[in-house]
């Protein structure tokens, strides 16, 4: 783990990420790492409704792990709804179009078709509701 | 079992399978309004709790 610190780019990124990361964490930073694993991986998506899915076959502990984040996110989407005099669909389902808006290159999410996509460079493909 | 046949002879509708999947579009009624009411929300909800997203 501990290796000479060279004056070098990568020192500078590194230096600059952890400044950065003292000020404001970015998202990913707060993610537990086998879910940020498995994202990177494509083995788990942003679905079109606000929760997360499983990507092809899957296995016990990437079902487990899911269902444990969608657990966490319904409640935040029914608190969050009730607040905004919304219903947790509508609630989750806009949550769905900014965390799809979100995805980064590589991480899959869910077309409006149901079908999973691979996010490019572009942008991802969502519903004409989305804002 | 007999009348149950004569039923079915007379009365019954024949339904047969689609040969396309039933999609049943579970978020048709949210409306446009709505969601860009909500946008700025969602936002700041990822910002206030990023480990479950």
């Amino acid at each position: 783990m501990v290796r000479s610190m060279k004056t070098s780019k990568a020192g500078i990124v590194a230096a600059m990420a952890v400044a950065i990361g003292l000020s404001a964490a970015p998202a990913w930073a707060q993610r537990d790492p086998a879910y940020a694993a498995a994202r990177s991986a494509g083995q788990v998506g942003e679905k079109a409704d606000g929760y997360l899915g499983v990507v092809g076959g899957g296995n016990p502990t990437l079902r487990k792990l899911v269902d444990d984040l969608n657990i966490k996110r319904r409640a935040n989407y029914t608190e969050r709804a009730r607040a905004q005099n919304a219903t947790v669909e509508e609630y989750a389902f806009t949550q769905g179009c900014i965390l799809i808006s979100r995805t980064t290159s590589g991480e899959k999410y869910q077309a409006p078709d149901g079908s999973w996509q691979t996010r490019g460079a572009g942008a991802p493909q969502r519903d004409s509701r989305c804002p | 079992m007999l009348l149950g046949g004569a039923m079915a002879l007379s009365g019954c509708i024949s339904v047969s399978a689609p040969d396309k999947p039933i999609v049943i579009e579970l978020n048709i009624n949210i409306k446009q309004e709505v969601i860009y009411r909500l946008a700025d929300d969602v936002k700041e909800n990822i910002e206030s709790n990023p480990e479950i997203f």
